[in-house]
């Protein structure tokens, strides 16, 4: 066991240590693609012209982005409370249920002005229910929620095939994917956004949902660190005893982070539904809710660190697709081994160049 | 008469098929979290394993070498948990998380760059695989056997040893054992590891004995099933077992009942039953039947008093 941990000085812990987590992560990366025989150097540059080299890719890179962001929050409030959410997932697939029936119910009758605000309600109305079981069991009945939420993410996955291929299929068709949504429940492209102030961009598949994802950033920053609510969240999540003591509901304050957790991972279906597929289908989540734990690790539970990693993983995502267009020994999984490498180094091993800042800045301090 | 026994025989070899790798999941998961070491990513582990052996295998033409290197490959993602929670005492979940999401990525990126077919290995035949040992028809290669016999195994280290006294010790109150002068980082790694040399037979049962080569995301969910077996059996090798058999019945019945129409119920959605041993998990974790008690110490990082 090594020695205690001694504070570093504030600047290194907020500017410096981060950045040497995420380069020990990417110099691993940079070892495996060397293993499989490509030149690092050359697929950075393929991974960055890919991300940002034309105004469509970084349509793309933005659309990615805005799924993390709703993802990195949702494991972000948690943490503050002091949970780990690992259901992202499910919540944002349930999310899409209550996004789905939402729309498939009411869009023949519903403008767009009423049909696509109550569908973002549904998603994330739905996402906070499928959170808030794991929360009362934490709260009430004292099982842990890291297992809980794992397993509500695969009873989320089953629940969905059934209801595709068995209930929600439309008529006649051969995919498990539901109708088409009416134009009302669209949320306009970023391209058609744009065009109505007379900018001209890329047809991709950012929509509007970026300025949704934003504006849930701002409010949970706002939330988190300007309410009463929030402060007696980040209190529990920092001490429960003190909590109680201030007179802070446990249970009250778990069933809050959770459902507001489990609301915000709704978001990615009101990105991939309302803004992309326009219809319901399965394995919209993609693993997104997995990335937001790496997302809101890398970002520090910041809502500003977590529009910075998003975006980075973001580029990941988009540039690494591109890559492997380029260079097909390399997939584009090498995006999903960064993600694992980032929560490894900013996560689990977080305090592992810490006695290397030390000597370093021993003298200074 | 002699159908429903030949249909009972058939259901039960199925079930073991599919329960060994839950059991040997189970029991390392076990040892880890006995001493104390949370450990969400046997599912990782597993899936490395399952990699490095089929692709070990139809490299050497050997289904033994396959077994070695997936006992190393679960070893060191062991290794790297036990680092990364024992010696610098980082959160056990995010280091399991890691875990998993790196073996999802790496086995395909590994995967493409050396066989180029999508992340799969190539088939594997013959001396490549684990052939059945007694009843051809079965499937009963040696790792079922040795699933069978890790459950005894388990409960004997755990119940019976010094070695298993301190390891529940740890798990329960580390600082008593410090004080009587053990090292509780090294009972931890040996238990972190043990559970690695069970995840890695996972992992190769899965792609050289059950199926032939490795397929991306081939675990799928399997290392939670066992993590969910361990809870089921409320941190004990035997219940654990069973829980085991249960969800590997689970599995089999739900292959079998597939389209097929039962009296009186209609047709079962197979997407229950495969989402049963969760929902029973939960329904234990909710405090329905029983309580599942965890190891006092588990996910507690521990540090040493200077």
């Amino acid at each position: 066991m090594s020695a205690p941990r001694r504070p570093l000085p504030g600047w290194v812990e907020i500017g410096v240590l981060p950045l040497v987590n995420i380069a020990l992560a990417f110099l691993i990366v940079g070892i495996i693609v060397k293993i499989i025989g490509v030149d690092s150097f050359h697929a950075l540059r393929l991974l960055v012209v890919g991300a940002v080299g034309s105004s469509e890719s970084i349509g793309y890179t933005l659309y990615y982005a805005t799924n993390f962001m709703f993802t990195g929050l949702a494991v972000a409030v948690a943490f503050h409370a002091g949970l780990f959410n690992i259901g992202g997932e499910g919540q944002a697939y349930i999310g899409g249920l209550g996004c789905g029936l939402a729309v498939l119910a009411l869009d023949r009758w519903l403008p767009a002005p009423l049909m696509i605000p109550l569908a973002i309600l549904a998603s994330a109305a739905f996402g906070a229910a499928w959170a808030a079981v794991p929360a009362w069991m934490q709260a009430w009945r004292g099982s842990h929620i890291v297992i809980t939420t794992i397993m509500f993410n695969f009873v989320a996955s089953a629940l969905m095939v059934y209801l595709m291929v068995n209930v929600l299929i439309a008529p006649g068709s051969m995919t498990p994917q539901s109708r088409g949504f009416a134009d009302s429940a669209s949320i306009p492209s970023m391209q058609a956004a744009l065009s109505w102030f007379g900018i001209s961009v890329a047809q991709s598949a950012l929509n509007l949902s970026l300025v949704l994802a934003l504006l849930s950033c701002a409010g949970v920053w706002v939330f988190l660190w300007h309410t009463p609510w929030g402060y007696a969240l980040r209190t529990m999540g920092q001490n429960p005893e003190a909590a109680v003591y201030a007179g802070t509901s446990i249970k009250r304050t778990t069933m809050l982070a959770m459902c507001l957790s489990g609301a915000l991972a709704g978001g990615v279906a009101v990105n991939e539904l309302l803004g992309v597929h326009h219809r319901l289908v399965l394995d919209f989540p993609a693993g997104y809710g997995f990335t937001g734990i790496a997302v809101a690790l890398m970002g520090r539970g910041h809502p500003l660190g977590i529009v910075l990693a998003a975006l980075l993983f973001g580029a990941l995502q988009q540039g690494g697709a591109e890559l492997s267009f380029e260079i097909p020994k390399i997939t584009r999984e090498m995006v999903i081994v960064i993600q694992g490498l980032v929560i490894l180094f900013s996560g689990a091993l977080v305090h592992l160049p810490r006695p290397w800042l030390q000597t370093l800045f021993a003298r200074k301090a | 008469m002699e159908e429903a026994l030949t249909f009972v025989t058939l259901t039960l070899a199925a079930t073991l098929r599919v329960a060994t790798p839950l059991v040997l999941c189970a029991m390392g998961g076990l040892f880890s979290e006995k001493s104390g070491i949370i450990d969400v990513g046997l599912e990782g582990k597993m899936l490395m394993a399952a990699f490095f052996a089929a692709a070990t295998a139809a490299v050497t033409d050997s289904a033994w070498a396959g077994v070695a290197a997936a006992i190393v490959a679960a070893e060191a993602l062991a290794l790297l948990h036990g680092f990364a929670c024992i010696t610098h005492r980082g959160n056990q979940v995010v280091s399991g998380v890691a875990i998993n999401i790196l073996a999802v990525g790496l086995t395909v990126v590994l995967g493409t760059a050396w066989f180029e077919r999508g992340g799969q290995t190539p088939p594997l035949t013959g001396s490549e695989r684990l052939q059945p040992l007694f009843f051809p028809d079965a499937g009963d290669n040696i790792l079922v056997y040795v699933a069978l016999l890790s459950v005894p195994l388990t409960w004997w280290l755990i119940e019976r040893t010094r070695f298993g006294l301190r390891l529940r010790a740890v798990g329960e109150m580390p600082l008593a054992v410090d004080a009587a002068g053990v090292s509780v980082a090294w009972l931890r790694y040996r238990a972190v590891l043990l559970c690695g040399l069970f995840a890695g037979l996972a992992g190769a049962y899965l792609s050289v004995a059950q199926n032939a080569g490795f397929s991306r995301d081939m675990t799928a969910g399997q290392g939670f099933i066992a993590l969910a077996a361990i809870i089921f059996g409320r941190w004990r090798p035997l219940p654990a077992f069973g829980a085991c058999l249960i969800f590997g019945l689970l599995d089999a019945v739900a292959i079998r009942l597939q389209g097929v129409k039962l009296p009186a119920i209609g047709e079962v959605p197979v997407q229950l039953i495969q989402a049963l041993p969760y929902l029973l998990t939960l329904f234990l974790l909710a405090g329905f039947i029983g309580r599942a008690v965890a190891p006092r110490a588990a996910g507690v990082p521990y540090e040493k008093e200077h």
